[in-house]
């Protein structure tokens, strides 16, 4: 049984984040846009310990635990604007709310 | 981490990222989602960090998906008639992402790096993760409590209805 | 490697069939006659095999799981059929999955290996049980979510918010006893509660950790929505809530999922503050008594003792939650979660502060 070489997560890690980005481009509905945005977040805690593992450091397993804060106190506050903008421009397309004046 | 058993869940978290990604239904796609968190926290105990592996399971699969399912059920979200937007953008936004990912590949994969660093007995237990955040990262983290109260004001705030 | 794989698997397994579904088993037949004794009735009695009708135990344990597989499986029309189908199966799994760090004996010495009874010994075991706690949420939402009926999806969120209002209350109470015992793996709280204080008292979480224990109870209580916390399902006013829709099999799985997270509460409250598998006395030689009187027992027999107490333990602590449920009445949906944010989680948070405090002061103490 042989350990799996680093770089193999990394790569990982980049195909992750391509998906969520290209998620972010090509998706109109919102909350998608913003799952995809989270998708984006992951890639990035997984290179974080991967690394952490590789050089036997805990600090990259912290900076996972900051990592999933922040995104989850964006989440938050991201929803609620979603929910305001619902309420207002009646549409989760993100092509419709384009313009600043209603 | 046996290399067969990551490559087996690495095809799993590909699949889930693209439910995620490509699905109609916004339901289907944050299901996607717990999905993948799910399968990535599997990575991460194979990685030596069970801490951050069962935190991410608490926080991010047992909260964050809830928090986005909620608002879908919410807001009615329906499946949409308009997926993606049009056929430029979607040919210019996968080219853009397959040449990102092609670049990231290209710059890691030129590191002899390998997984075989002997690492102690409690790496990744709560004692060490709390260790390192009690000592050297404590003001950041007093900093990240302070961010999430003034998040969950702000969410309260934002989301209420204008009486 | 293949041997050590296949022990857990053991141990596993015999968690499973010998405690969780016996218990269960024995709590669904409980639910009818400890609720007909308590309603000065006589329960279900009437399905017999040959003449023996066992008290109902052949009623309920053997008529009604027929009936429900045998049912046929109605799904209305217009429903998302890929998340009516997984959310019994999200409902069920996780409450299965958290019983692999639940230690059900101390040692068990076989030849000369010595297996710790406990499936998995993660040095973040309780968190893990949180996490399958969060992750049991996903059935009931879309349970509601996928009926295409109001009344499902009403029981689904309030199901979810309760769900994940009293998940708080919860991991904060548990906080106070990682703090007493320092540790996070439920193997290691369990032995450190064979400990005697001044000589003769089994030094159980209880006495440490009271109210822990009383908003524990009541938390979990609360997180499997059994009365008085069943507005989800609420049989007067939802018909059956956010499982409304299901039939058959799938109720059976929803049914099931009750009563393994009643005896998931039940495991927890035991090993966390009763002392788990421990004998009061029994260590693992023999009796050490008061009094300095010694009885030596041998190993095995220590084992079978403490999988017993194990075991009654848990037929105690369901046949509480089920005394609760026929006694109490319902919370009204406001009372309920206020009293999760309003009452639990300041107390909680009481709690952790005071014994963090009292810990430090006592090892400035000593």
């Amino acid at each position: 049984m042989g350990a799996t070489p680093t770089s193999w997560y990394l790569v990982l890690s980049a195909i992750l984040f391509a998906i969520g980005a290209a998620g972010v481009l090509v998706r109109r509905n919102l909350i998608v846009i913003f799952m995809a945005i989270e998708l984006c977040l992951n890639a990035v805690n997984l290179t974080f310990v991967a690394l952490a593992r590789s050089l036997g450091s805990v600090d990259g397993q912290v900076i996972v635990f900051f990592v999933m804060t922040v995104a989850a106190a964006e989440a938050a506050v991201g929803l609620a604007i979603i929910i305001a903008l619902v309420r207002t421009r009646e549409t989760t397309n993100a092509d419709e709310v384009a313009t600043l004046r209603w | 981490m046996n290399p067969v058993a990551f490559l087996v869940l690495a095809a799993l978290t590909i699949a889930a990222a693209l439910t995620v990604v490509l699905h109609r239904n916004p339901v289907h796609s944050a299901l996607g989602l717990v999905s993948t968190l799910f399968l990535l926290s599997v990575q991460f105990v194979g990685l030596d960090a069970e801490m951050v592996a069962v935190l991410q399971i608490i926080v991010y699969a047992g909260a964050v998906v809830v928090l986005f399912l909620f608002v879908i059920m919410l807001l009615n979200l329906q499946i949409e008639v308009r997926r993606t937007g049009g056929p430029v953008l979607v040919g210019v936004a996968g080219s853009a992402a397959v040449a990102l990912a092609a670049l990231i590949v290209r710059s890691v994969a030129g590191r002899p790096a390998t997984g075989a660093v002997e690492v102690p007995a409690g790496f990744g237990s709560a004692t060490a993760l709390g260790e390192r955040l009690f000592t050297a990262y404590l003001v950041p983290f007093e900093l990240t409590s302070l961010l999430l109260l003034v998040a969950v004001i702000g969410a309260v705030v934002l989301a209420k209805k204008k009486a | 490697m293949g041997v050590d794989a296949a022990i857990i698997a053991g141990k596993a397994l015999f968690l499973m069939l010998a405690f969780v579904l016996q218990v269960m088993a024995l709590g669904v037949w409980f639910e009818r006659k400890v609720s007909a004794v308590i309603q000065d009735r006589i329960g279900a009695n009437r399905a017999s095999i040959f003449g023996v009708a066992a008290m109902g135990i052949v009623n309920t344990l053997v008529a009604d799981p027929i009936k429900f597989l045998l049912k046929e499986d109605v799904t209305p029309a217009n429903v998302d059929h890929l998340l009516h189908a997984m959310a019994p199966v999200l409902s069920l799994v996780p409450a299965l999955l958290a019983f692999a760090v639940i230690p059900f004996g101390d040692v068990l010495q076989v030849g000369d290996r010595v297996i710790n009874l406990q499936p998995a010994s993660l040095n973040v075991g309780l968190l893990y049980v949180l996490a399958m706690a969060s992750l049991s949420v996903y059935g009931v939402v879309l349970a509601g979510w996928a009926s295409n009926n109001r009344w499902s999806l009403l029981g689904g969120i309030r199901g979810s918010a309760q769900m994940i209002s009293y998940e708080i209350a919860m991991g904060l109470a548990l906080i106070g006893t990682v703090v007493v015992y320092n540790t996070l793996d439920l193997q290691e709280m369990a032995r450190a509660q064979g400990h005697l204080l001044w000589g003769w008292l089994p030094a159980w979480g209880i006495l440490y950790q009271p109210v822990a224990f009383v908003i524990f109870m009541t938390a979990g209580v609360a997180e499997s929505k059994r009365i008085p916390f069943d507005l989800p399902e609420s049989e007067s006013e939802l018909v059956a809530g956010y499982f409304t829709e299901y039939s058959g099999a799938k109720h059976l799985m929803f049914m099931m999922s009750d009563f393994v997270e009643v005896v998931l509460v039940s495991a927890l409250v035991t090993v966390l503050f009763f002392g788990g598998w421990q004998v009061p006395w029994l260590f693992r030689d023999g009796f050490h008594l008061p009094g300095a009187a010694f009885v030596a027992v041998p190993s095995l027999l220590v084992t079978i003792l403490q999988l017993t107490a194990f075991g009654l333990k848990l037929i105690f602590f369901t046949w509480l939650q089920i005394v609760i449920r026929w006694t109490l009445p319902r919370f009204r949906y406001d009372q309920l979660m206020r009293l999760g944010w309003q009452g639990l989680l300041p107390l909680a948070l009481a709690n952790v502060v005071v014994t963090a405090l009292v810990v430090l002061l006592l090892e400035r103490a000593a």
